[in-house]
């Protein structure tokens, strides 16, 4: 009895937060959701599910971000990976901190900041103007979906270095030594021994740079000049310009689903991947 | 002590355009996307050694939070009125007046001023946002000195709720060392982005004036609702899109730096980038487009009344206005601003167009405002 409650004391904190900061936002946006915008905008109740029919007016939104989330996550991973690796298991020792500093140095500015930085370089007297120099033509960058590939991708590098960084750093050096003592070459020690101990730090790096880009509204605004609109951007129109508060919801919604479906997804991928891999280590 | 009365000399002039110039690139876009303009007035005011103190605080507290447009006051207004008073005018910037009302709808806006423009001021009074104005704290506004149409929309149903701040209008600004020839109409500007200056081209990130423009190509009204002329608008601008260089209302610095030769310009934006860069034309359709007049006001939730009474009454103060008007640019209405101004700046065809010109000019209609149709078309239109 007395453990019991002790029990529901301790999850109440827990409990609380989840209820008021999770729970019950989410239950306001579903309710909305099937909802319709007031006269002068805004949001009248009702209980409709129109907002949901009216989704596919917002499938390019869908599209882009269906699209340049996952291939941000993949080059960003393509980049991160050599990088980590580097910093674990290469790098001089006395240097590893300093270097570890350096890839944290950006998040002391603001992404907002860096993303002017990068309109700047991408924009017409920037990378392009080099680019002509050497005789390539005109070529434009800036408001493309390749800037904003590039903005995310730079925005988002260090949340991908650091899990694929620690799980290679707490790597257990015996294990190579043995993979080679029983013959193996590098390539082969590093596939079969080293890859798939960092897949954790792979599946952390990759799950937390998806979810963040999956809701990113700040890039594609700045660096895609209102063309390449993500389902974020799409959002913001809807609360702070059509101010179609029900709609906005839908969209919400939809937007949590997707990200929930794929999420679970890749969960069940990767543990698949991870009882295979033992099956053949059985072997 | 400076003497905030005197006449604005030329060097001075030229100290405040270009100040206002460094200062511009990129500031609407910076507050408007990241609320730092809000975060940081928050802040100000939540340090007590950020706070001024003056003389009169007592009475009128000590701050005032003003909700306006991009680039369209003289900081050492709010300096020389913080010297008076004692308070000090947080500014918190705007992109457009969906937003406002959106942020006002929402409630928690803590502002004490906001400049809607014209054609919002009858949806604000609808939702009961905006507070009457009492005349015997405005001493300095006087209503014999404007023109009535831009007056006039801030009475509504008799009652005053808004004096004039600034009138412009919404035109077309262009590298001539790009044209062949300039540009007069709405219709040409959307035919040469589909063609010659295809990716080179920006309309505003605002429904009034992008759909208002388009529906323009084909001779409709600029304030149109109507299903089926919009549904020709949406038409024309799906098929420029691809051609846009960006959907925005941040256009000064890609068309300072070349990256977009065309864009629908604002007035005093039109004169700023005019007068740095001579190459730099503006010009208003002659197929029509928008003539408008901002106004300030108190929002029905002011949480400083009594400053924001004091702060309009200060700002327009026709010596302060007229040192107002040339730090941003913008024409003004009051005939004892303008009788302060040089008669350049009154002659100015960018900022004074023909009167033929003018008048083909509409001014917004509340309807656009709050028809879903045009909210929707023009979300439509951004998620394409």
């Amino acid at each position: 009895m007395t453990k019991g409650r002790a029990r529901w004391l301790l999850l109440g904190p827990a409990g609380l937060w989840y209820a008021a900061l999770l729970v019950l936002p989410l239950a306001v946006v579903l309710v909305y959701s099937l909802g319709e915008r007031a006269p002068a905008g805004g949001y009248a109740p009702a209980l409709t599910l129109a907002q949901y029919a009216n989704l596919g007016s917002r499938w390019a939104a869908f599209q882009n971000t269906l699209l340049l989330a996952p291939a941000g996550t993949l080059a960003a991973l393509l980049i991160a990976y050599p990088l980590a690796y580097f910093l674990a298991v290469r790098a001089n020792p006395r240097w590893r901190t300093l270097l570890l500093v350096l890839v944290i140095v950006p998040f002391w500015t603001s992404i907002l900041i860096r993303s002017y930085a990068w309109i700047f370089l991408l924009g017409g007297r920037g990378i392009p103007a080099l680019l002509s120099d050497l005789g390539l033509g005109d070529i434009r960058l800036i408001n493309t979906p390749f800037a904003v590939l590039v903005g995310i991708v730079y925005g988002y590098l260090p949340l991908m270095v650091f899990p694929i960084y620690v799980s290679l750093e707490k790597l257990d050096k015996r294990l190579l030594e043995a993979s080679s003592d029983l013959g193996a070459a590098p390539w082969r020690s590093f596939l079969q021994v080293t890859l798939p101990l960092s897949l954790p730090g792979v599946a952390t790096g990759s799950m937390l740079v998806f979810i963040l880009l999956m809701g990113e509204y700040l890039i594609p605004q700045m660096l895609g000049g209102g063309k390449v609109f993500f389902v974020g951007n799409a959002l913001v129109d809807l609360f702070l310009q059509s101010r179609n508060w029900a709609f906005g919801s839908a969209m919400a919604v939809t937007l949590v689903a997707i990200m929930l479906v794929t999420v679970t997804l890749y969960m069940r991928f990767l543990r698949r991947i991870g009882a295979a891999r033992d099956d053949t280590g059985l072997m | 002590m400076q003497d905030d009365n005197a006449p604005i000399s030329r060097r001075k002039f030229a100290e405040e355009l270009e100040r206002y110039r460094k200062g511009s690139v990129s500031r609407r876009h910076f507050l408007g996307v990241t609320g730092l303009g809000t975060a940081m007035a928050v802040m100000a005011g939540a340090m007590p050694m950020m706070r001024p103190r003056g003389a009169h605080a007592a009475e009128l507290g000590d701050r005032a939070v003003l909700a306006t447009w991009p680039n369209y006051h003289d900081p050492e207004s709010f300096a020389a009125f913080q010297k008076a008073t004692g308070v000090a005018t947080q500014v918190n910037v705007f992109g457009s007046n969906e937003e406002m009302l959106a942020k006002l709808q929402a409630g928690g806006s803590g502002w004490d001023v906001f400049v809607p423009t014209n054609y919002t001021i009858t949806t604000y009074v609808e939702a009961d946002l905006i507070e009457p104005l009492d005349l015997s704290k405005l001493p300095n506004y006087d209503p014999a000195a404007f023109e009535a149409r831009f007056a006039d929309a801030g009475t509504v149903d008799g009652k005053l709720y808004a004096v004039p701040k600034n009138w412009g209008t919404t035109g077309m600004a262009w590298d001539s060392t790009k044209a062949k020839a300039p540009f007069t109409s709405w219709k040409e500007f959307f035919d040469i982005t589909m063609t010659d200056f295809s990716g080179r081209t920006m309309v505003h990130d605002y429904q009034l004036t992008t759909i208002g423009n388009a529906l323009k190509y084909y001779g409709y009204s600029f304030n149109s609702v109507d299903p089926k002329e919009l549904a020709d608008a949406e038409n024309l601008l799906l098929q420029v899109k691809p051609h846009l260089f960006a959907i925005s209302s941040d256009y000064q610095p890609p068309m300072r730096n070349g990256d977009a030769w065309l864009t629908m310009c604002w007035t005093g934006e039109g004169k700023q980038m005019n007068r740095d860069m001579p190459e730099i034309h503006f010009a208003l359709g002659k197929d029509g487009g928008e003539i408008w007049s901002d106004y300030y006001a108190i929002p029905k939730s002011a949480p400083h009344r009594e400053a924001a009474y004091a702060l309009i009454n200060f700002l327009i103060d026709p010596q302060v206005n007229a040192r107002e008007a040339t730090a941003h640019g913008f024409p003004v209405a009051d005939s004892r601003v303008n009788a302060l101004l040089p008669k350049d700046v009154l002659e100015d065809p960018i900022l004074y167009p023909a009167a033929d010109l003018l008048n083909a000019q509409e001014f917004g209609a509340a309807a656009t405002l709050t028809d879903p149709n045009r909210a929707e078309l023009m979300a439509r239109f951004k998620s394409a």
